[in-house]
């Protein structure tokens, strides 16, 4: 009996060993298959052009336009994302915070918003588009990558502000001041950490998606300069590129996916130095 | 300084946050609206039951069968929900009962940085490892002809994309189970393998169900890493190793050419107002079976 026990404990704690290692691989070979292909094909041509006539047949240029789109947009979005998600997430903690029920029924929400497939955003954001009569633009982009961010930063920005101790807000209150003054000049700093990985996280969002941006934001060669005009994005031209038969062209979008990873662990690097950096400004209790 | 006093500014502050706060509310309800007012043209001409259940899909004739994507889409999803969570389970086991608390510091980059790796490049990874693998080696293992582009290709990355997701759930449930339980089963003798199974897997699994409901729900939806894989061929699969395409899938790789077909047009909607519908259902169930939970 004894010895059964024994023998069905090492055999789990073994099996967890490997399951707890193949994700650690899996992480390894997804890194290392991305880098590995990835620079073959980088050049420093990639970076800094556009793509000159023929490059989808594996002539020169680069893949600028899509790297400058694609920050253009995702920067457009988090800053409209940021404008109404810090307002509502605020509100929820400082105007609705003996109103539980309330409370919890918005969480609840968002997280039935956050749960929705970015290709339904792209849906919906396309039907938007039609009946307000955009054409695919940087702004009909900016809409729906928005909307696809906005669960995800409020919620992140909301289990911040929830932490901010009560003695805090009844302080503040103390000594004058209206509640909108405690959300915005207290709560605000109390939590500035927390606020800028919720923006940085939901940055890394907007600037991964290409599902939602397929139909709003279109395609183009060119640099963007206006906002009624379409322009390229990161995901979408890996996905073009790799579905061309010319193997340069296949081996540009091997490329572009690292371009896009290097971006996306620089922005997850960043905002865990942030996050430690101004953890100094919120007061302890 | 100011333009306007503390008053005029708490009033505009105010209403600006309740604005805000207004238009989050309404979301989900904008999102259906929107997408069942599209759909309509569909489902006026077509019964509920005849689109999801019929297998014709050819729009120029009207004809409009979406089960063999929501066929493909159930075994993508299944499947990789299948590899998954037992992967999640034994490691969030792992990480919260066994190992040093230094490797939990590990973990936590390694899941941040597998949930923000974008779905384009999870499928450039498809391409470049799982696609070859399976056309290579694990097909001709089982004796099957395949390009690798294929149901099983699809599950595979996906199941990988739902790792960091499911997993960051499990090890908050098994981290909020109170310590008192898990001393009060050791201090009557247990073994720690005896303690997890009995003890913590018990009290955890409403929590463990609601992991994976919420992954399912994720699953669903991916778009970009599955069109990438699946092959794309519109047929009711047989196997795993065969080509498939997926309702999300449809709705990407068809957006170009659906202006001449106003139904067309339509149909798309419909997959998307499937789409959201499915995870609307799944997380409201699962918020609901957690809630219900909670209580005992």
């Amino acid at each position: 009996m004894k010895r059964t026990l024994k023998a069905e404990e090492t055999f789990f704690r073994i099996l967890m060993n490997i399951t707890t290692g193949i994700i650690l691989i899996i992480l390894g070979i997804i890194i290392y298959s991305v880098f590995e292909k990835g620079m073959k094909a980088m050049s420093w041509e990639m970076l800094t052009s556009v793509p000159s006539g023929g490059y989808y047949y594996g002539k020169g240029g680069g893949i600028l336009n899509a790297i400058v789109g694609s920050l253009v947009l995702a920067f457009g979005a988090t800053i409209l994302a940021f404008l109404i998600g810090l307002p509502v997430a605020l509100y929820m903690n400082v105007f609705l915070v003996r109103r539980k029920k309330l409370v919890n029924l918005i969480r609840f929400i968002l997280d039935l918003v956050w749960g929705v497939p970015s290709i339904v955003y792209g849906a919906f954001g396309f039907t938007l588009m039609v009946f307000i009569g955009l054409q695919t633009s940087l702004l009909a982009g900016i809409i729906t990558v928005t909307l696809f961010i906005l669960p995800i930063m409020i919620r992140s920005m909301d289990e911040i502000l929830r932490t901010v101790p009560i003695g805090l807000s009844e302080a503040t209150y103390s000594l004058g001041s209206n509640k909108s003054e405690l959300a915005f000049k207290i709560f605000t700093r109390q939590s500035f950490s927390g606020i800028i990985t919720a923006v940085l996280l939901s940055f890394g969002r907007a600037i991964g998606d290409a599902a939602s941006v397929l139909f709003t934001a279109g395609y183009t060669d060119n640099l963007p300069n206006s906002l009624m005009e379409p322009v390229a994005t990161l995901p979408l031209s890996i996905f073009f590129q790799l579905a061309s038969p010319v193997p340069e062209v296949q081996a540009r979008a091997y490329a572009s996916a690292l371009v896009l990873t290097v971006i996306i662990l620089i922005v997850s690097l960043f905002s865990r130095g942030l996050g430690k950096r101004y953890h100094k400004t919120k007061i302890n209790f | 300084m100011y333009l306007l006093n503390r008053q005029q500014r708490h009033v505009v502050n105010s209403s600006w946050m309740l604005f805000s706060l207004l238009i989050i509310g309404f979301l989900p309800f904008i999102l259906f609206g929107g997408l069942y007012f599209k759909s309509f043209l569909l489902l006026k001409t077509h019964t509920l039951k005849d689109l999801i259940f019929l297998h014709s899909w050819h729009p120029s004739r009207g004809e409009f069968g979406f089960y063999p994507f929501i066929l493909g889409s159930v075994w993508v999803t299944l499947l990789a929900i299948l590899i998954s969570t037992p992967i999640c389970l034994l490691t969030a086991i792992n990480v919260t009962q066994y190992a040093k608390k230094r490797f939990l510091r590990v973990m936590h980059p390694v899941i941040d940085i597998l949930a923000g790796i974008p779905s384009v490049v999870y499928g450039v990874w498809g391409i470049l490892v799982i696609v070859p693998f399976i056309s290579r080696y694990l097909g001709p293992w089982f004796g099957v002809q395949t390009m690798g582009y294929s149901i099983l290709a699809a599950a595979l990355v996906l199941s990988v994309m739902i790792i960091p997701f499911i997993l960051n759930i499990m090890i908050e449930i098994f981290r909020t189970i109170p310590t008192e339980l898990k001393e009060a089963t050791l201090s009557l003798g247990a073994t720690k393998w005896q303690m997890v199974k009995h003890v913590l897997l018990r009290k955890a699994l409403p929590g463990i169900i609601a992991s994976v409901g919420f992954g399912l729900a994720r699953a669903f939806g991916e778009t970009m890493a599955v069109l990438m894989v699946v092959g794309n061929v519109i047929k009711v699969p047989h196997s795993v190793f065969d080509p498939g395409y997926t309702l999300p899938a449809l709705i990407a790789n068809n957006y170009g050419e659906v202006l001449s077909i106003p139904q067309y047009d339509s149909a798309l909607m419909f997959a998307a107002l499937l789409l959201l519908a499915v995870s609307l259902f799944f997380n409201l169930l699962m918020h609901f079976f957690i809630a219900r939970y909670n209580k005992y």
